[in-house]
């Protein structure tokens, strides 16, 4: 077959889909759960190219927009101790916590450190011996074993002020507390991509088990993602829920055994609590016990008793997929990506924040 | 090489300030204006058309690969002018030194100055030198203003002069200088053969005025990038700019920069480019005069001014959907997710 | 969650390894996930790791069921 170009390809998905779409008999919500496919599916205007029976639900996918305020807090507390450099992914930058953000912090001339991995975080405490190098742990499992090996590094190098604040999240739990909401009748999983690559597929198969759902783990080019669709509807149409790996060329069933070792020896599982969703338990990484002189908070105390959501924000309803950015009271009358009022703005990624740039 | 250093007494007007003068300014910029150090610089315009500018340049590093801080301070003012459709003439330097910046850096900084205001044909004819304590300048800023004369009166080019109809063009590729300083900053450097394209643009939009093309608009993309500043015309024009992104020509290096660190390089500075909106049927001509030149040589059409009165720049992706460009919401920040 | 990106192995150095992430943009990084990269070889790369293996056909899968899909018809 000659070879195509995008768009035709693109257009030829859309006609699978819409074949497929008709046998459909009740139109049917598919969610995300990775930030990078909010992005994408914002930014290549997929939701224009399906039929109205299928509706695309952007869920907790994204780190910084889970991240609860009394995280962005504690880091922002930490940023106001003499002597402490904090390095972060520039994801954190313009979180809002609930009277400032790292921004302004280092605006006030706090020393705040935009990194690109943990290893550069690991070079400035090097480089630094007369601090702490406190490294803000936000991520999925795409992310946690990297930061995993960098404290495993610092503890071979007796690296002793290198310190992490441990913000992890795991996918898992979240998606089967949304399962568990009855108001959202999911009918598929737009599954991460790249955490996959960490966990497998087989991760996948807890939830599928136990609630007979589609899950297809999905690239982030375009062509993947409305494949992806069209693998989900072709399992609802014929009654089934597994799991299928539509990113075969990053993911395999098994995952990457060594990251999950690292996992597994640096860090233990702990209940976390999810912006706008509330306590999941075992949704959340530390640091354990082999390794908890590397946990920031072991060190520094810090107090963020007061701690508060903006009142009106809706975030959290945005992030479980019950609401659209559009029905925040907030959305572009208050809230903007020039100046967020909760998570969901932040992040390039963040619902809020692709739909006020793609999609308004 | 003078291991001297920049010190307070430099900036106090005395014997030091007179020896700064003498000694480093009249050596690299010197002209038969700026050589009788009055307090002012009398200047013969012959035109009724003239153009004014200032801006300040405080980047850091004030050394990066393709330039410095005095190159672009040239480069930033005179494209400036050259965007209003003038011949940049005079420019001023008001130069504020922190203590302590090297004697060396300081000479290296004004022949990067004079060597760029030579190539752009404009004369440093007035400046001022001020010294602050450490801390309260990062090395050195620089302002310059700068004044030229309109080419073609004729031409009434503004950024709410953009019509239905007309093309936009982009002089070349975009995303260069953000790229090439980025690469050098500590927790997110990386290694590649990029420089910034820092550059004085004046000869090459004054042959694409000589072209006699209708040119309805010209707007250098600097920070916030292309896609800032084809919104702020959108909405000085009170129009839709339609752009297409496998048009927008860029760089290998700065795509992949942008796809590790989370980039777009319609987001991205640029220091050596210019958009320019022209009339339908000249856009050829442009094009061709600007491929000529050495700053103009990938120069593409890019994307057109639609009918549509709702300002707003829209952009079709490679994959054929649509979507709004919005402007920058400020700095770009690097991230994992 | 996240961003990662093919790049091609050009040196290795014990745990890490100097990444060509395609138009001359190098840099270093962790290769403790992907241990048995050779140079010449490519992986997806998150915040300055190694996170997999792929091939340099990377990209290609979707074009390769859609012409399966066409192939056979939409309802296998």
């Amino acid at each position: 077959m000659a070879r195509m170009n995008e768009k035709e390809e693109v257009q030829k998905f859309r006609e699978l889909i819409e074949k497929e779409a008709q046998l459909l008999n009740h139109p049917v919500n598919l969610m995300e759960v990775c930030g990078t496919h909010t992005m994408a599916i914002s930014r290549f205007g997929i939701r224009s190219m399906l039929p109205e029976k299928i509706k695309l639900i952007s869920g907790p996918g994204c780190p910084v927009c889970v991240t609860p305020i009394e995280e962005v807090d504690r880091a922002i507390e930490l940023s106001e101790i003499d002597n402490v450099i904090i390095t972060t992914f520039g994801d954190m930058m313009r979180v809002p916590g609930t009277k400032t953000n790292l921004n302004s912090q280092k605006a006030k001339g706090k020393d705040i450190r935009i990194v690109y991995s943990a290893i550069d975080a690991l070079e400035i405490a090097g480089k630094n011996p007369g601090k702490d190098v406190i490294f803000l742990g936000i991520g999925f499992e795409t992310t946690s074993p990297s930061v995993g090996i960098a404290v495993k590094q610092a503890k071979k190098e007796k690296l002793g002020n290198f310190y992490v604040l441990p913000e992890f999240k795991v996918i898992i739990p979240p998606m089967e507390a949304l399962l568990s909401d009855r108001e959202l009748n999911l009918h598929g999983f737009i599954a991460p991509g790249h955490a996959s690559t960490i966990v497998g597929g087989k991760t996948y198969e807890y939830i599928t088990g136990k609630y007979k759902i589609p899950c297809v783990i999905t690239g982030f080019e375009v062509l993947d993602v409305l494949q992806a669709v069209l693998m989900i509807i072709k399992q609802v149409n014929k009654s089934e829920g597994k799991v299928e790996i539509q990113y075969t060329r990053a993911v395999r069933y098994e995952g990457n055994l060594i990251a999950q070792d690292i996992m597994k020896e640096v860090f233990v599982t702990v209940d976390s609590n999810w912006r706008g969703i509330g306590v999941i338990p075992g949704s959340g990484l530390t640091l354990n016990g082999d390794y908890k002189e590397f946990n920031a908070l072991n060190k520094y105390k810090v107090d963020v008793a007061y701690s508060k959501e903006p009142e009106e924000c809706r975030c959290g309803d945005v992030l479980k997929g019950k609401c659209t950015p559009a029905d925040c009271p907030l959305f572009d009358n208050g809230c903007s990506p020039e100046n967020p009022a909760g998570a969901c703005m932040v992040s390039s990624e963040g619902s809020c924040s692709a739909f006020y740039r793609y999609e308004r | 090489m003078n291991n001297e250093i920049i010190t307070l007494a430099h900036g106090a007007g005395g014997r030091a300030a007179q020896r700064l003068i003498d000694d480093y300014i009249k050596k690299y910029f010197s002209n038969e204006i700026l050589d009788k150090l009055e307090d002012g610089s009398v200047l013969e315009l012959n035109s009724k058309k003239i153009v004014m500018t200032t801006d300040s340049f405080v980047v850091n590093p004030v050394f990066f690969a393709g330039g410095d801080i005095g190159k672009l301070s040239i480069c930033g003012t005179v494209n400036d002018l050259a965007a209003m459709g003038a011949r940049p003439m005079y420019i001023t330097a008001g130069l504020i030194i922190e203590e302590g910046l090297e004697i060396s850096d300081f000479e290296r900084i004004l022949s990067s100055m004079k060597k760029t205001a030579e190539e752009s044909g404009v004369k440093i004819i007035a400046g001022d030198t001020k010294v602050v304590e450490k801390g309260k300048a990062d090395r050195i800023y620089i302002n310059t203003a700068g004044i030229g004369e309109i080419i073609n009166t004729a031409l009434n080019i503004s950024a709410s002069s953009a019509k239905e109809g007309d093309f936009v063009i982009i002089s070349g590729t975009t995303g260069d200088h953000e790229t090439a300083i980025l690469k050098e900053r500590e927790g997110i450097g990386f290694e590649a053969d990029i420089k910034s394209d820092c550059a004085p643009l004046n000869n090459m939009i004054e042959k694409v005025i000589n072209t006699g093309a209708q040119i309805s608009v010209m707007r250098d993309p600097t920070r916030g990038g292309l896609a800032t500043v084809l919104n702020e015309i959108a909405a000085a024009s009170g129009v839709e700019i339609k752009i297409s992104e496998e048009l927008i020509p860029v760089n290998e290096i700065v795509k992949s920069a942008c796809s590790i660190l989370g980039f777009e390089p319609v987001y991205m500075a640029n220091e050596g480019k210019m958009v320019i909106i022209t009339a339908p049927g000249d856009e050829k001509k442009v094009l061709e005069a600007l491929r000529k030149t050495e700053y103009g040589k990938e120069a593409a059409v890019i994307g057109k001014v639609t009918g549509n009165k709702k300002p707003a720049v829209i952009i079709e992706t490679i994959s054929g959907g649509e979507r709004i460009l919005m402007i920058s919401e400020g700095e770009n920040l690097p991230r994992i997710c | 969650m996240c961003l990662a990106v093919p790049a091609k192995i050009v040196e290795i150095d014990g745990d890490y390894a100097k990444a060509d992430f395609g138009g001359g943009v190098f840099r270093k990084i962790g290769i403790q996930m992907v241990p048995d990269i050779k140079k010449g070889e490519f992986c997806l790369v998150h915040a300055g790791f190694g996170v997999e293996k792929i091939t340099k056909e990377y990209a290609e899968e979707a074009k390769g069921y859609l012409e399966e899909m066409l192939k056979h018809g939409p309802h296998e």
